[in-house]
């Protein structure tokens, strides 16, 4: 092949690309590397790690549910409609991103001590729960995914929503019969990127849901519970199990999202 | 019967509509022509009730409907881009506006299989609009747009996608559509030669403004 600028401009974006899943290779193959045969046995077999990943796979499914549940309607208000203080909005809506993650938990922590907090909790308790847990990881997930929504909306052309509502549809109708539908490949991804993020969820479950063994342990919680007692080969084991089943959930859901 | 008493549609102090006013008579086949980014679409838009306008009424036979929402007009519309809804095949395309008056699903059935046969597009009620030509997507959404029954038809550059030994075809079929539908038409086009053949009514709209109008 003739080396033109043309090519090579694709030949350096390759090899950045290329250094770029190098880079990430090699990070994940010495930490595979570094666990053992023995470690895999001890997490396979271990009752508290089995709780903390089955509890991992309800509260992010969960999460990631109710997140979609609240990017669908955010993400089309904030692409099909135009109203005074939009920027304001749309700025508001990525504070859970910007924020440091233990920031969240302590938000959430203290919001659940105020007079508003202790009435919800009197309905379903929160602070220290596994309820918690689902709360912690929505607040940050839902974030994300109306990102994710907010881009597919945008993406979408409001036109045959127009015709819909010149052909007696509401615009809730129009939301329902034809958007919906049409978003449905963004809703996968924005299921998928919320339920992602909620696996990897930290800061704020620790601060708000706390550590508590076989209650509201999660899988990330793990990592850190057996750092923090020196065990570093069952913590590595437990990282590369989540690298796994995040890659397996996400595989999976990606190919159901393809033929939807 | 189309009136519209001056019409006006400003955007961040863009003045894109100013003091439209035309009337359009009853079963008459009106063409709108006028160059790119006069406010031909955004005229549709206001008749259609998409957009509201900064000032004016419209009247649809003598019925004030500038407050009425797009459904409460009884106005079909197909956009230059067609809009044909992704994901749903000819046969719900069409049966959408009937599904969604709760009509009964053999009345339902009846109304599309006459369309399709009307417009020569029985065979491809199955299909998904990604498996449609250009011509027939042009086809689908003007039987979507009639199966409401509509009243009053706009038509943003319908035949624009069209190649031209495609087009003598068309304007046959809006022609015969229009006749056998009793429909006022209101035709938003750049080709002549489509509002020489087409147009009872010419209109031309230059810089937000109705400057010209002319009877054939």
């Amino acid at each position: 092949m003739h080396l033109n600028r043309s090519n090579l401009c694709w030949l350096v974006l390759a090899l950045i690309t290329v250094s770029y899943l190098v880079f990430w290779a090699l990070l994940l193959g010495a930490t595979a590397a570094y666990s053992t045969q023995d470690s895999w046995l001890q997490v396979l077999r271990s009752p508290e790690i089995r709780h903390a990943t089955f509890l991992s796979l309800v509260t992010c499914s969960l999460a990631a549910g109710f997140a979609l549940l609240l990017a669908v309607p955010v993400g089309y208000l904030m692409t099909r409609l135009e109203f005074r203080g939009k920027s304001w909005l749309d700025a508001a809506l990525d504070i859970p991103i910007i924020l440091p993650p233990l920031v969240v938990g302590l938000c959430l922590l203290i919001f659940f001590q105020t007079k508003i907090g202790k009435v919800i909790e009197m309905a379903v308790p929160f602070t220290y729960q596994v309820s918690g847990v689902v709360l912690a990881q929505f607040v940050v997930a839902a974030a994300f995914a109306i990102r994710t929504m907010r881009g597919t909306f945008q993406h979408l052309s409001a036109r045959p929503e127009d015709v819909a509502l010149t052909l007696g549809c509401t615009r809730f109708q129009a939301l329902w019969h034809v958007a919906l539908p049409a978003a449905r490949r963004g809703m996968v991804a924005a299921f998928c990127i919320a339920w992602a993020r909620s696996l990897g969820e930290f800061g704020p479950i620790l601060v708000f849901a706390g550590a508590t063994r076989m209650k509201t342990e999660v899988l990330p919680t793990t990592v850190w519970l057996e750092l923090s007692v020196g065990n570093l080969e069952a913590a590595v084991a437990v990282s590369l199990f989540m690298v796994l089943l995040a890659v397996l959930v996400l595989v999976a859901v990606r190919a159901t999202g393809e033929k939807v | 019967m189309i009136q519209l008493e001056q019409l006006a549609w400003k955007v961040s102090g863009r003045t894109i509509l100013e003091s439209v006013s035309v009337a359009i008579p009853a079963n008459t086949y009106a063409v709108l022509m006028g160059p790119t980014g006069c406010g031909k679409t955004t005229l549709l838009e206001i008749l259609c009730g998409l957009r509201q306008p900064t000032a004016g009424r419209v009247r649809l036979d003598g019925v004030d409907v500038t407050d009425l929402e797009p459904r409460e007009r009884g106005i079909g519309y197909v956009p230059q881009d067609l809009a044909l809804f992704p994901g749903l095949r000819v046969r719900e395309q069409i049966g959408f506006a009937p599904k969604l008056r709760g009509l009964p699903p053999a009345e339902i059935e009846s109304r599309v299989e006459h369309l399709a046969g009307q417009f020569g597009i029985a065979h491809l009620l199955n299909r998904l609009p990604d498996m449609l030509s250009g011509g027939e997507k042009q086809r689908v959404a003007l039987a979507r747009a009639l199966a409401a029954q509509p009243r009053l038809l706009l038509l943003d550059e319908p035949l624009s996608a069209l190649d031209e030994s495609m087009r003598a075809e068309a304007v046959a079929l809006l022609q015969r559509v229009q006749q056998e539908h009793a429909l006022t038409v209101l035709h938003v086009t750049h080709s002549s030669s489509e509002a020489a053949a087409l147009g009872t009514l010419h209109l031309r709209m230059v810089a937000g403004r109705l400057e010209a109008e002319s009877r054939a």
